[in-house]
């Protein structure tokens, strides 16, 4: 079936069968390979995509389910200059090692920040609930506050433009 | 054309004879090199390399040129790495160690994991923390030389006497004149080798002991197809594998039809043990491998996690006695003794195993995750009776790694079904394959026993310890080498007793179990000191000395003992250690040393609900010469969160002669609300070339929560994972 929506700001249409999980139809039919496959049962949350800016685990979602909805992946965050706030938390925090899980962190972080602008640690352990087998956990904790950090510098920045 | 170079290094002196050759037209320009080893025996070197402290050398393949360091013509170096990278920071690292040595800016060296076609393959694969260890020298010294050389060729270009040219970041630089390294080496015909020359001291360091920021970093936080399951050949087809549940039962009979009229153009492709659905799309070879009916014949022993404990256990198997200094306890002495367990324990990586192939007209290409590049090019070629040569293996960045991709035989799968279809095929594992196929850590079983002297501290320790395979069996350490040892040098890691006990034993028991167990990031350490350092911190309790001061008493006034006790000491004192309960918490103290690091933990843990919660984590971590400390420390947290992991969640077990539990959430892990909310990380360096760094800080985690619980609860916990019942 042909499926039309948004896809990291641009309209998108796919002809797939609308049963298969969404992370499919991103990863190999669209071919954007940031979102990544864990467990298939959302479970780890390596597949992490943002539907209409929440959060959500995409393979257990199926493709017809985004008809007119707008999907953001991991390639869809940042601008063209500059990464986003939480991209350059982790960066500032050298969170990554092997790099697997990250995206999907990303991805749920970027999410609980729109909705919480400034967790705190317990509000943290509560809504990031994705599996890192390195054990990024405790630099992925101090670069969520830092990219709260940021968030808020960024908005009064912006506000104090605005006064001028 | 190709030069060799067989002088020997002169400085700093070297156990290897290294010899290089340089070789131009590459379309980019190039130094080629290779490094060769010299021990008689390699297996046995490698077998006792990896038992001990020594550091089995960077184990080059044989004399075929070998691409390591390339200057392209922008006047960018492009790193061939023979080490993956698996999160471990090895890339990072090498291009500090070459980019100090040559004279480079570090943001334009690109570090890329080396194909099999490109010559630069270890033997050894990646894994037992040795990367950055076993490469700091030959590395310098590659650089070193190829400086030299583009110096020579600089000044013939500039017509400058060699000795008033020196490199400032990727230039040669002359009174009032500078050209590039690229120009320098540009149109080069005739090469002319220079003695391996004097190495940097140091203190000109720039980048080697310095918080470097990650060479990946940008590619991991924007999803860049970095992984071998983000991999693609044009007009690859996708494939999923049927294979058995039951320990030892194969395939009995099998009716495709109905799966074959499924979406997607399914093929079939059935060997003895596995049959491969093949379809256009993953998730069509998913659906159409549900409808596939298949019976799978009854093995003679439906397995049963009672069974596997009494067939593992102390007293049964292989006995090897790998520790004996002193006397044995007489009969009747009276001795107090504990017992431990651990259980069978997953990998967990979060990218699954796979692996794309492509063969056709005789050759092979084999895109994958994995820590044995050059092994995986033997098995593939055996597999397709091919010469090796036809085979060219290309590593990507691995999702994990952690022993899991020393076994990695889907290269070998894929192979088989692209060979067959004509086509390039992805084939990769699902989760429940994943937990079911797993080459696990295998459970153990430890019965220690000891006695107190006169003076309060231990007369005598006995560790006995069971074990299933660790390096016995894998294809990294061939069966042979049980024969060469004796015993399984991968469970014996942490195995013996470090303290200077004047009767002291340890004693292997060594089984193969009837599932695949191998290696999972630091071997038996974690299972090892678990029990040695719960006991030796009850001894303490015993003697009522303090734990610090009981361990300190006990170790050696040597150059090991020493550093031993500098981590100890330097932990109880950046975590201001208090051996009292406070309320319900409490620290709790543990040591070991793998690989020639020691390592020291404190935990401090408090009990809140009947939950185990380890609140902070200090450790002191002495790896000799750090070369990159940010890193270090970030695998030692590493290591301390899937220690805690390890230790307070994770096991495995068999029912009804299956693995279970088969995905995530039901296999039990560390979230983020479960990681302590500080990790203090402090680093010695008792020695100064780099040690090993990735799994020695895996061992102390376990004993120090359950010395911390003791304190509070007045209960020894002494199975893993520790549960409150
Ligand atoms: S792959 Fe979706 S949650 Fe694991
Ligand atoms: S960085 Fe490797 S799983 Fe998170």
């Amino acid at each position: 079936m042909k499926i039309s929506f948004k896809l990291n700001g641009n309209d998108k249409t796919i002809d797939i069968d609308g049963s298969t999980p969404l992370l499919w139809a991103i990863r190999d039919k669209i071919g954007l390979k940031g979102t990544k496959f864990g467990c298939g049962i959302a479970q780890c949350g390596a597949c992490t995509i943002h539907i209409d800016g929440v959060a959500v685990r995409s393979c257990i979602y199926p493709t017809e389910m985004i008809e007119g909805k707008s999907v953001t992946t991991i390639e869809g965050i940042s601008g063209e200059e500059n990464l986003h706030p939480v991209q350059q938390a982790w960066v500032e925090e050298v969170v990554p090692q092997c790099g697997y899980c990250q995206s999907g962190f990303i991805m749920a972080t970027a999410a609980l920040l729109k909705e919480n602008p400034n967790p705190t640690d317990d509000e943290i352990d509560e809504s990031i609930r994705n599996i890192c087998r390195c054990g990024t956990y405790t630099r992925m904790r101090k670069a969520i506050h830092r990219a709260a950090e940021i968030n808020l510098k960024q908005a009064e920045d912006i506000e104090n433009d605005q006064r001028k | 054309m190709t030069k060799e170079n067989k002088e020997t290094s002169n400085q700093p002196k070297s156990k290897s004879r290294r010899r290089f050759i340089v070789q131009s037209g590459l379309g980019t320009l190039g130094i080629l090199a290779i490094g060769t080893i010299v021990f008689r025996n390699p297996l046995r070197r490698m077998s006792y390399g990896v038992a001990e402290t020594l550091i089995p050398p960077y184990a080059g393949k044989g004399n075929k040129a070998n691409l390591w360091l390339e200057i392209t013509k922008e006047n960018n170096l492009v790193i061939h790495s023979s080490k993956v990278e698996m999160g471990q920071g090895t890339f990072t690292g090498i291009a500090q160690i070459v980019a100090d040595e040559l004279d480079f800016d570090i943001t334009k060296i690109k570090v890329i994991a080396a194909s099999t076609d490109s010559g630069v393959t270890d033997l050894l694969g990646t894994g037992g923390s040795f990367s950055i260890a076993s490469l700091f020298t030959p590395l310098r010294e590659m650089a070193a030389t190829m400086r030299e050389l583009i110096k020579q060729e600089a000044a013939k270009k500039l017509n400058i006497d060699i000795t008033k040219l020196y490199t400032s970041n990727g230039t040669i630089v002359a009174d009032d004149q500078s050209i590039t390294f690229a120009e320098a080496l540009n149109d080069v015909k005739e090469w002319k080798l220079p003695k391996t020359p004097v190495l940097r001291p140091t203190k000109d360091y720039k980048y080697i002991g310095k918080p470097i920021q990650r060479v990946d970093i940008n590619e991991k936080v924007t999803g860049a197809p970095i992984f071998g399951i983000d991999a693609e050949i044009e007009d690859m087809l996708y494939a999923t594998v049927l294979r058995p549940e039951i320990i030892g039962s194969t395939i009995e009979s099998v009716n495709t039809s109905a799966a074959e009229n499924m979406p997607g153009n399914i093929r079939i492709v059935k060997r003895k043990n596995w049959l491969g659905v093949i379809a256009d799309s993953f998730a069509e070879a998913l659906a159409a491998k549900n409808e596939i009916e298949i019976n799978w014949t009854t093995p003679d022993k439906i397995w049963t996690e009672d069974d596997l404990r009494e067939y593992l256990q102390v007293g049964n198997g292989n006995k090897m006695i790998t520790q004996k200094v002193g006397s044995q306890l007489k009969e009747n002495e009276e001795e107090f003794s504990l017992e431990f367990t651990s259980p069978i324990g997953a990998h967990a990586q979060i990218e699954p195993n796979g692996a794309v192939a492509d063969v056709k007209d005789g050759k092979a290409t084999i895109i994958i995750s994995t820590q044995v590049v050059f092994i995986t090019q033997r098995q593939v070629a055996k597999a397709l009776n091919i010469s090796s040569k036809n085979v060219n293996v290309i590593p990507t960045f691995l999702g994990g790694g952690f022993g899991r991709r020393l076994n990695t035989n889907h290269a070998v799968i894929a192979a088989k079904m692209s060979e067959e279809l004509g086509r390039p095929v992805k084939y990769f594992f699902t989760r429940k394959e994943e937990f079911q196929n797993d080459t696990f850590r295998p459970p153990t079983h430890h019965i220690i026993k000891g006695k107190l002297g006169e003076n309060n501290l231990l007369e005598y320790m006995e560790h006995h310890y069971a074990s299933g395979d660790v390096a016995v069996n894998s294809a990294l350490m061939p069966g042979i080498t049980n024969t060469l040892m004796g015993t399984d040098v991968g469970a014996m890691r942490g195995g013996n007793i470090m303290y200077n006990i004047p009767n002291r034993r340890a004693v292997q028991w060594h089984r193969t179990l009837p599932f695949a167990t191998s290696w999972w990031r630091s071997l038996g350490l974690l299972a090892n000191t678990f029990a040695l350092e719960s006991f030796i911190d009850e001894m303490s309790i015993k003697a009522g000395i303090h734990p610090g001061q009981f361990r300190l008493n006990m170790l050696e006034d040597d150059s090991k003992g020493n550093r031993i006790k500098n981590v100890i000491k330097e932990v109880l004192k950046i975590s201001n250690f208090n051996d009292k309960t406070n309320g319900n918490s409490a620290m709790g103290l543990a040591a070991s040393i793998d690989t020639g690091s020691p390592c020291a933990h404190v935990a401090e843990v408090s009990i809140k609900e009947n939950r185990i919660k380890v609140d902070k984590v200090f450790c002191v971590l002495d790896c000799g010469l750090a070369v990159n400390p940010d890193q270090v420390k970030a695998q030692c947290e590493g290591s301390i969160n899937m220690g805690i992991s390890a230790s307070l969640f994770e096991k495995m077990t068999i029912k009804n002669g299956a693995i279970f539990p088969e995905n995530f959430g039901a296999y039990q892990m560390a979230l983020m609300k479960d990681s302590p909310k500080v990790i203090e990380v402090k680093l010695l360096q008792g020695v100064d070339d780099p040690l090993p760094v990735g799994e020695p800080p895996l061992g102390p985690i376990g004993a120090a929560i359950g010395n911390a619980i003791r304190r509070i609860t007045g209960k020894r916990l002494t199975d893993l994972p520790m549960k409150l019942s």
